[in-house]
């Protein structure tokens, strides 16, 4: 017992300096590329460290349509800038390509797109991710396939009409094998959202569309990698969502306390700045 | 062109043809947003597991069919024309046109009530932008059937072609056209159905009847039905064209806006041809009359009378 929660801790630890990594190349990433969206891509960290260092996410880098794997929609597409070094560091593309970004001749954009091994889909445009997950999650089913279907979406990005669209389908349909991951930083574009409208009780008015949701500090390592273990292997005849609360621009203190972060960009010095004080 | 040809709706060939297909090929789905027709009763009972109705919801209908195609499914989305292809446009744009260059799909997107097929229905459910929009998105392809022959047809094209296609669909029963025709050829897109000398008429969809008609009265008066309005064969389409000197383009949608008179717009100016060219359609205006099919066309200068006043003009 002991010894298991030793390595159980071990594991935990050794997420927690992926995510500490992955920050501080997503901050690099942005020091060659001012345009990313580096606020939207620091919420999501923990949520990308679990999944592809976790075990989680079945993927194979060196077959990128592999019928066996898990597919993972990312519909908040711009937040996404800090995949691209854990998609360069399991294998999908080498790792010199991060040094490209945003450069002519280079695929990797400020905001992703499918050309990059290791995207599914295009995702610049928002409400349209957990659609086309739906309809793969039922072409899964139709292939009695073990697979999963991965989304995440940002909590601004609920306000699109189509998400509901999907989200009734998926209730109806009883998707057990598609997982959301709502990145709920609370900050849309030009405010808070609860100042532009308030979606709480979210957790509530997911269940009551027929989905299993659950919410969580989405920056606590052990606690998304649990859940997200969890949900991967429920069958429990509902889709489930999964409300990781974080903060905007976690790890850069200027961000963090600025409701106008999303389209903030920082100054070179202030990237290195902010890579020394990361922790 | 008898009366005893019998007459069909283009929606319940298509759905008769992809039952038959789903019999014998498992790759087939079939989603509807909420919208029906009587052949669609059989297949919704016998095929359960591949018929999906997403309800009123035009924009999951395109996400979902993505979805489903993604994994290597062929897909039929099938909703009401002008919902379809504008309530979902940046569905459409992002899945079956961005995405697609990248990573092909076979999507199929069925518009039913083309043009004024639901006429006293209003404005609403008229369907005159679709052709436009849908031609200028890059990787997709655009299909307007005259008859049910062609829509039979094209299916067995569409099956084998991982590319994203729109098919704009009558609403009303039509009879044949193409009933002895064996030559259709889908990447030329167009078949000139009357051969003539002087004035050609130019048409698509439910108005090349009436042309048809018009084109086997009047001596000199020449016929090419264009159904692939995107990509259509423009060098061989202007070969026809040349020997003319009068071109009349005719179709129910907005004129000039992207339509067909668009098409030939270009194909006469890019081959700095001095055929003149008038193009008939619905000018500019929303149709808030009342009235049945024929007389929006009145309206409009799309009635056979007016569009042999046309003719004459130039025959004189």
């Amino acid at each position: 017992m002991n010894n298991f929660l030793k390595e159980k801790s071990e594991f935990i630890s050794f997420l927690k300096g992926k995510a500490l990594w992955v920050r501080k190349e997503t901050l690099e990433l942005h020091g060659r590329a001012p345009g990313t969206r580096l606020a939207s891509s620091l919420s999501d960290v923990e949520i990308f460290t679990a999944l592809y260092y976790g075990g989680i996410l079945k993927f194979d880098p060196k077959n990128i349509y592999s019928e066996d794997r898990d597919r993972f929609i990312i519909s908040k597409g711009h937040g996404a800038v800090s995949l691209y070094p854990i998609l360069a560091d399991v294998g999908f593309f080498d790792k010199s390509e991060l040094l490209k970004i945003s450069q002519p001749g280079s695929y990797l954009s400020d905001i992703p797109d499918n050309r990059i091994p290791g995207f599914e889909t295009i995702n610049g445009a928002l409400g349209h991710g957990l659609g086309v997950a739906c309809g793969i999650a039922l072409a899964l089913k139709k292939k009695n396939s073990d697979s999963k279907v991965f989304v995440l979406m940002g909590d601004g990005e609920l306000y699109e009409g189509s998400v509901w669209e999907a989200i009734m389908l998926a209730g109806e349909h009883k998707l057990d094998n598609l997982i959301l991951i709502i990145d709920n930083n609370k900050i849309s574009m030009l405010d808070y959202c609860k100042n532009i409208i308030d979606m709480e009780p979210l957790a509530e008015k997911l269940s009551a569309f027929r989905w299993k949701a659950k919410a969580i500090d989405g920056h606590n390592m052990t606690e998304v990698y649990e859940s997200l273990k969890d949900f991967r292997e429920e069958k429990n005849g509902m889709p489930k969502v999964l409300i990781a609360n974080t903060i905007k621009g976690k790890g850069v203190a200027q961000l963090e306390n600025d409701v106008l972060c999303h389209i903030k960009s920082l100054k070179k010095e202030e990237v290195g700045e902010a890579i020394k004080k990361l922790q | 062109m008898n009366t005893e040809q019998p007459k069909k709706v283009m929606r319940d060939v298509l759905i008769e043809a992809i039952y038959k297909k789903m019999r014998e090929d498992d790759r087939i789905f079939f989603v509807s947003a909420d919208f029906g027709a009587p052949a669609l009763d059989k297949l919704r009972a016998d095929f359960k597991d591949r018929f999906i109705n997403v309800g009123i919801a035009e924009q999951n209908l395109v996400n979902v069919a993505t979805g489903l195609a993604m994994e290597g499914f062929v897909v039929y989305a099938y909703a009401i024309a002008p919902f379809l292809t504008m309530r979902a446009y940046e569905q459409i744009r992002l899945n079956c046109s961005i995405s697609p260059q990248i990573r092909p799909i076979n999507i199929n997107l069925i518009g039913v009530g083309g043009g004024l097929s639901y006429d006293v229905a209003g404005p609403t459910h008229h369907c005159l932008e679709d052709i436009g929009i849908m031609r200028i998105l890059p990787n997709m392809t655009v299909f307007s059937p005259s008859d049910w022959k062609l829509v039979e047809n094209f299916f067995e094209y569409s099956v084998n072609e991982k590319s994203p296609m729109y098919f704009r669909l009558d609403g009303k029963s039509v009879p044949l056209i193409y009933e002895n025709v064996n030559d259709l050829d889908f990447k030329k897109g167009f078949y000139e159905l009357v051969k003539g000398d002087r004035v050609c008429l130019v048409s698509t969809g439910f108005l090349t009847h009436r042309a048809l008609k018009i084109a086997k009265e009047i001596p000199g008066v020449g016929l090419v039905d264009v159904f692939v309005l995107k990509p259509t064969d423009a060098s061989s389409l202007f070969d026809i064209l040349k020997k003319y000197d009068y071109i009349i383009t005719i179709e129910e949608g907005f004129t000039n806006n992207g339509g067909l008179g668009s098409l030939i717009s270009k194909i006469l100016r890019d081959n700095l041809s001095d055929i003149k060219l008038k193009t008939l359609g619905v000018n500019d205006t929303h149709a808030f009359d009342l009235g049945d099919r024929n007389y929006l066309h009145k309206l409009n200068n799309l009635d056979e009378e007016s569009i042999v006043k046309e003719i004459k003009k130039h025959l004189d």
